[in-house]
């Protein structure tokens, strides 16, 4: 186990805790740029899927897992991103004007939805921020005359000036660098006012505004900015299928992003990119699964919506630290072995605190 | 003029007259205690003017400005800072961060550069630190500094209560029981870290508080309620000799 000697303020600011850590980044920068070497096409591929996905969970990361306000809409904000980059695209707008531009129509409807959603918390935002997708959803097939409703829209390729993102490996690293400045971004915002200003809303809303912090604005500005990123993944995610309509932005993508914060591990920004990669992964499991226990294929989308509920309700029951937490506590395992005590992360038992305001 | 005036106030939740008619004044540098029974409306107060309810009659002045209908973030802004009776502290944050969220109001950054956490922020975060690091000496609160709230015992965390109300650097503290669920030691020590508060920092406190030897030691006067209404006010001996507060605290 590393303890950390503290010899400055400046050290608590850090991005990484100590030398150690910086190390294994490194180590994991190395073999994400190497990645395109070793994998082929088709895992290169499912690769850059997780980086879109994470820059959608640290998105959803801030408001569920920081903020603590659920969603079950963010496939809107999702749509928003991947349909703006589209038509801007079809109207010859560069990419460095059209991916801003995802995320800030995006950041807006976020904005639109949360200020009425103030007043909503727990199940009633998760109901409300549902039926504002499904609202979206339906726009998206009725407003042909921009988004060609059902018929959907082919993306173009890429292409930033003379630069065309043709092959795998080179949407591979731009997406990769998104997600890399993404949760740069967030760490910062994390480490700075407005982050632990969200976590004291989510963690006590009274004492949070006794200190000063505004409730309406924060939780607004959480929502933007969680909408802004899911947009920005959108936009990726627009280019990565090449093909977007409606029926990519149902309920099940709300219903995916939120397992994967859970399931990756609520209040970590990890947990996002843990999660994304389990989501991509998962498919892919069930279908190795089925042809293991032979079961013929039918209907792989319900099974999948089967698995994705039931995982939900496994780890919040029983790993509601997610699959970060479940690394974190084999890494002390190993490090402490053979002194390791059961005790260590059992969660305490937090007061009663049914009488809020006495 | 008073730091704090309040005038005629009163709150009712439906039928229950929670708080009715009280006035009272609380000068710069001075421990301000109410007493009353439990259910006596002394939380109310600090409701009102943590302006989580609404008056529904009265005046609540602070240094002089009518801050009756501002809304609730801005009551810390004025200078006013408190602790909650059932301890409200940030549970999945450090004493650090619940330290530095004191000092919420105190930050000048803004989001866009936060995101870049550009040297200006980190200036800010570094001066907000040294304040925070000089509440953590007054409080002695060293060994906790990077302890999950969550996880530490109950006396403890009051302490970091108080802490994070300190480091907003108010003019005024409230405090809703700061004894209770505390051991002797622990009330001795509360009440040595009151006399501080005032003596050495200048900083006025209203507290609501049961133990009344603490009430005793550090009050320079003091106010009993018993159904929202007024039934004694001045110093300890008085208000404690009061036939009315001995009713009240002995059961009609
Ligand atoms: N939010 C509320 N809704 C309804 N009644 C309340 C509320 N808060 C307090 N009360 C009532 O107001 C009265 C005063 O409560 P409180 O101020 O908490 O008392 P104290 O702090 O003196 O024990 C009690 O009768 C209590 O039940
Ligand atoms: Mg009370």
């Amino acid at each position: 186990m590393h303890v950390v000697r503290k010899t400055s303020y400046d050290q608590d600011m850090r991005l990484f805790a100590h030398r150690g850590v910086a190390f294994w980044y490194g180590v994991l920068a190395i073999a994400a740029l190497l990645a395109p070497l070793a994998l082929n096409t088709y895992y290169l591929s499912q690769l850059t899927f997780v980086c879109v996905y994470a820059v959608a969970g640290a998105g959803l990361m801030l408001l569920t897992g920081y903020a603590g306000q659920v969603s079950l809409g963010h496939a809107a904000f999702l749509a928003a991103g991947a349909y703006t980059e589209a038509i801007l695209q079809a109207h010859g707008i560069p990419f460095v004007l059209s991916l801003p531009a995802a995320a800030a129509v995006a950041a807006a409807l976020g904005l639109a939805v949360g200020i009425p959603a103030l007043r909503l918390t727990g199940i009633y935002l998760a109901v409300a921020t549902l039926a504002f997708a499904f609202i979206v959803e339906e726009i998206l097939a009725r407003w042909e005359s921009v988004t060609r409703g059902n018929f959907g829209i082919a993306v173009d390729t890429l292409a930033i000036g003379s630069l065309r993102f043709d092959a795998e490996w080179k949407f591979f690293y731009l997406a990769l660098g998104v997600l890399v400045a993404t949760l740069l971004a967030v760490r910062n915002l994390l480490r700075t006012k407005t982050g632990r200003a969200l976590v004291a809303l989510r963690d006590s809303t009274i004492a949070a505004q006794s200190l000063g912090v505004h409730l309406a604005w924060y939780k607004t500005a959480a929502f933007g900015l969680s909408a802004g990123l899911t947009g920005l993944a959108g936009a990726l995610y627009a280019h990565k299928i090449a093909f977007i309509s409606p029926e990519q932005f149902t309920i099940m993508v709300s219903v995916e992003l939120l397992v994967m914060v859970v399931v990756g591990g609520l209040g970590s920004l990890h947990g996002a990119v843990f999660g994304a990669a389990f989501i991509v992964a998962l498919p892919q499991a069930i279908v190795f699964a089925k042809g293991v226990l032979g079961i013929s294929g039918s209907g792989q989308a319900a099974v999948d919506a089967g698995v994705f509920g039931l995982l939900l309700l496994l780890f919040m029951l029983y790993e509601p630290q997610g699959l970060y937490g479940r690394w974190v506590k084999v890494r002390y395992y190993l490090e402490v072995f053979p002194f390791y005590r059961r005790a260590t992360f059992r969660r305490q038992k937090t007061y009663a605190r049914t009488e809020r305001l006495q | 003029m008073s730091l704090l005036a309040i005038d005629n106030l009163s709150l009712h939740f439906g039928g229950v007259r929670a708080v009715e008619d009280v006035s009272f004044r609380v000068e710069p540098q001075e421990v301000f205690t109410v007493i009353g029974p439990n259910g006596a409306g002394k939380t109310s107060i600090f409701n009102l003017i943590s302006r989580f309810y609404d008056a529904n009659a009265g005046r609540i002045a602070f240094e002089g400005r009518d801050i009756t209908a501002i809304a609730p973030h801005e009551v810390a802004q004025r200078g006013i800072a408190r602790t909650f009776q059932n301890v409200e502290l940030f549970e999945h944050a450090s004493v650090l961060e619940n330290l530095l969220l004191g000092r919420h109001v105190r930050f000048r950054t803004r989001l866009p550069f936060e995101l870049l956490f550009t040297p200006s922020v980190r200036a800010e975060e570094r001066a907000h630190r040294e304040k925070v690091e000089e509440v953590i000496d007054f409080l002695d609160l060293q060994h906790y500094r990077d302890t999950r709230t969550g996880s530490l015992p109950y006396g403890v965390r009051k302490v970091v209560e108080l802490g994070r109300a300190l480091a907003s650097g108010p003019k005024l503290l409230l405090l809703d029981e700061p004894s209770s669920g505390l051991n002797n030691e622990e009330t001795e020590e509360m009440s040595f870290w009151i006399e501080d508060i005032t003596q050495e920092l200048g900083i006025a406190v209203l507290m609501i508080e049961h133990d009344m030897a603490l009430v005793r030691e550090v009050s320079d006067r003091v106010l009993a309620i018993n159904y929202g209404r007024i039934i004694a006010a001045g110093d300890v001996e008085s208000v404690q000799a009061h036939p009315e507060v001995v009713r009240a605290y002995l059961g009609e």
